[in-house]
């Protein structure tokens, strides 16, 4: 892992791209004033979706990227993030942009909590304490001692909140830029996080807990306020999906949920944060379009079945393990690094 | 009373299922040091080729044995082509590899076979066997089979030489090299053998719970319970923990907390052992030097 941290994260001349690439993100809803197209709303919801699959992904490569605690339940924190902030919008009638920040709380303290007895785990042990959380939580979702507050197998209808009158957007437009405005605010939290005193200490003892313990860092602090703060993000892309699909059911919040984060990790590069952008948008890419490529399949191999999404991120996650450990942005690093290395020579 | 003693014996008769499972758990485990989160898909994929076969007309127990055959060679073959080159990889890189063959068996299962639930036919009759109904001859079947393949493992690694050889490689990989024992192939028998014993745990639950591509995750979930329970590096101790989980999910099911919260319960078990006494029940404290 330690070739890992050789990332984009620490990289000073990165930050001109990166306000680019922001900014791009911020034009593409603009189109929507000059396309006819009837399909517009929906791109618009799969940009939404692109953007906290990345702010999940973004909490998750937090917690094993850089911190090397594996986690097969941040389904359970994303769940929880949604629940508390459908909960607050419905009962409580907490306006959204409140519910967002409050829900990351809620989640904080249910991962600093779980990263109590996480303390005590290590590699598999760790993630499979998490993947019996993942398969666990949808039951305890629809448990009737809570079933007034969740709803219980029906799950919880919210409204979608609309544009304020001064801002002439609809509401996909609308909600497109306040995922962008939370992605952006998180994403520059953890790029600061990371640059600093607390992100050198995680990493520390990623690489090697005890020798970071001999150095004088409170691993424990630092292992379960990184759980805390993992949970926290990745909650706050939850209450953005309960907000922008405007319903929360327990059905939703499966292991398959968390393997998907873990794919978009993978796919996009550990301990790399333009890769969870990209592993974002490669989620929504690959759920939207397996139709389609799974047709493409049965006509160039000649099968007879349907090839399902699942096989084709299982099959995408092995060659990667293999072939790019590192990554999309880690291939694209090092193609960077030989084209660097060309021109130096001559 | 009678209650009581029923829930026992369906929780005896679960127990046998979790025990299978967390048996193969723990027969990857010893060998490798590797938590197959993949275990229970590949038990389902091995059931619904068994499946397949009785649908086609292949009597019940050939169906039986050709399937733990395919299984083991399976196992044989994911070890050798996918999991022998990444030995030496971080256990991300494996984490991510068993989730992947998690996904691919699940998905291909569905595609194969469609995700609508499926009758799987038992062997045993479901009828009363004392005339009291206490035990039926299916609970009674399940259990026996269990005990049945334990027994025949016992034999085999207590007194053969192939056996002994990859108790050897377990415990001290370079010593056993040096002996001559051909480590990576006792790894790869490691894996078949625990393929081989999911596919009968798989054919074993699928009458009780239908066959369908979901039905292992709750099972592999107790299954973990029960490998920790007794100590995942110990074999015997797997069995034992697998017997006790199933006996007290049954009856906390039914006396405590009902049947909606029964995983949660499987989820506080596996972190309290955890917390509590890693090693689990019969385990040995692993002291590791740095």
């Amino acid at each position: 892992m330690a070739a890992m941290a050789r990332s984009w994260a620490t990289k000073p001349h990165i930050g001109l791209w990166a306000i680019g690439f922001w900014l791009v993100l911020a034009a593409l809803p603009l189109i929507g004033f000059v396309t006819e197209s009837p399909s517009f709303e929906y791109y618009l919801f799969m940009g939404q979706s692109m953007l906290i699959y990345a702010i999940a992904v973004l909490g998750l490569n937090l917690l094993i990227g850089f911190n090397g605690q594996i986690s097969l339940g941040h389904s359970a924190f994303f769940a929880v993030g949604a629940y508390a902030a459908a909960i607050l919008m419905v009962h409580a009638s907490v306006p959204y942009w409140l519910a967002i920040p409050l829900a990351g709380i809620v989640c904080f303290g249910a991962g600093f909590l779980f990263g109590f007895p996480a303390l005590k785990l290590e590699g598999h042990y760790l993630a499979l304490a998490t993947f019996t959380l993942a398969i666990a939580v949808p039951q305890l979702l629809k448990h009737k001692s809570i079933a007034g507050w969740t709803g219980g197998v029906g799950g919880v209808l919210l409204d979608k909140p609309d544009p304020p009158a001064f801002l002439p957007l609809s509401v996909d437009q609308f909600l497109y830029y306040v995922c962008l405005i939370v992605a952006m605010a998180l994403f520059w939290i953890v790029y600061n996080l990371l640059r600093g005193r607390s992100g050198r200490a995680m990493m520390a003892i990623r690489d090697h807990a005890m020798a970071a313990g001999t150095m004088g860092i409170d691993t424990a602090l630092y292992k379960t306020m990184t759980f805390g703060v993992s949970a926290a993000i990745t909650g706050m892309a939850g209450a953005l999906s309960a907000i922008t699909v405007a319903y929360v059911a327990p059905d939703s919040f499966t292991l398959q949920l968390s393997i998907s984060f873990l794919v978009g990790l993978v796919v996009g590069g550990i301990a790399s944060l333009p890769g969870c952008l990209i592993g974002g948008a490669f989620i929504v890419l690959v759920q939207n379009s397996s139709q389609s490529i799974s047709d493409w399949m049965k006509d160039a191999f000649s099968l007879r079945y349907d090839v399902p999404a699942w096989a084709i991120y299982g099959t995408l996650l092995l060659l990667l393990m293999f072939f790019l450990p590192n990554g999309l942005a880690g291939g694209i690093t090092a193609i960077r690094g030989l084209f660097s290395r060309a021109t130096q020579k001559t | 009373m009678e209650f009581f003693i029923q829930q026992i014996v369906a929780g005896l008769t679960n127990g046998a299922i979790y025990a299978c499972v967390a048996l193969g758990l723990v027969m990857i485990y010893v060998s490798t040091d590797h938590i197959n989160f993949a275990q229970g898909e590949m038990a389902m994929f091995a059931t619904f080729l068994a499946w397949a076969m009785i649908d086609a007309g292949v009597p019940y127990w050939v169906a039986f044995g050709l399937t733990i055959m395919v299984a083991f060679f399976g196992g044989l073959f994911i070890q050798r082509v996918i999991l022998k080159p990444l030995e030496n990889a971080p256990v991300l890189a494996l984490v991510v590899c068993f989730i992947a063959l998690l996904s691919i068996f699940n998905a291909i299962a569905g595609m194969i076979w469609s995700f609508t639930i499926k009758q799987f036919p038992s062997p045993f009759p479901s009828r009363d066997l004392f005339g009291n109904g206490l035990v039926s001859a299916q609970q009674l079947g399940v259990v026996a089979v269990t005990l049945v393949m334990l027994g025949l493992l016992t034999v085999f690694f207590r007194y053969t030489t192939l056996g002994l050889a990859m108790r050897a490689a377990a415990q001290n990989a370079s010593s056993a090299r040096l002996m001559g024992v051909r480590v990576s192939w006792m790894l790869a028998l490691g894996w078949g053998l625990a393929s081989g014993i999911g596919a009968i745990a798989g054919m074993l639950v699928a009458p009780i719970v239908f066959l369908d591509p979901n039905m292992m995750a709750g099972i592999l979930v107790y299954g973990f319970a029960g490998a920790l329970v007794g100590g995942i590096a110990n074999p015997l101790g797997a069995v034992a923990g697998g017997f006790i989980v199933g006996v007290l999910e049954n009856l906390v099911g039914s006396y405590i907390i009902g049947n909606e919260l029964k995983l949660s319960f499987a989820l506080v078990m596996v972190i309290g052992v955890l917390l509590l006494k890693p090693a689990g029940l019969f385990g040995r404290v692993i002291v590791r030097r740095v």
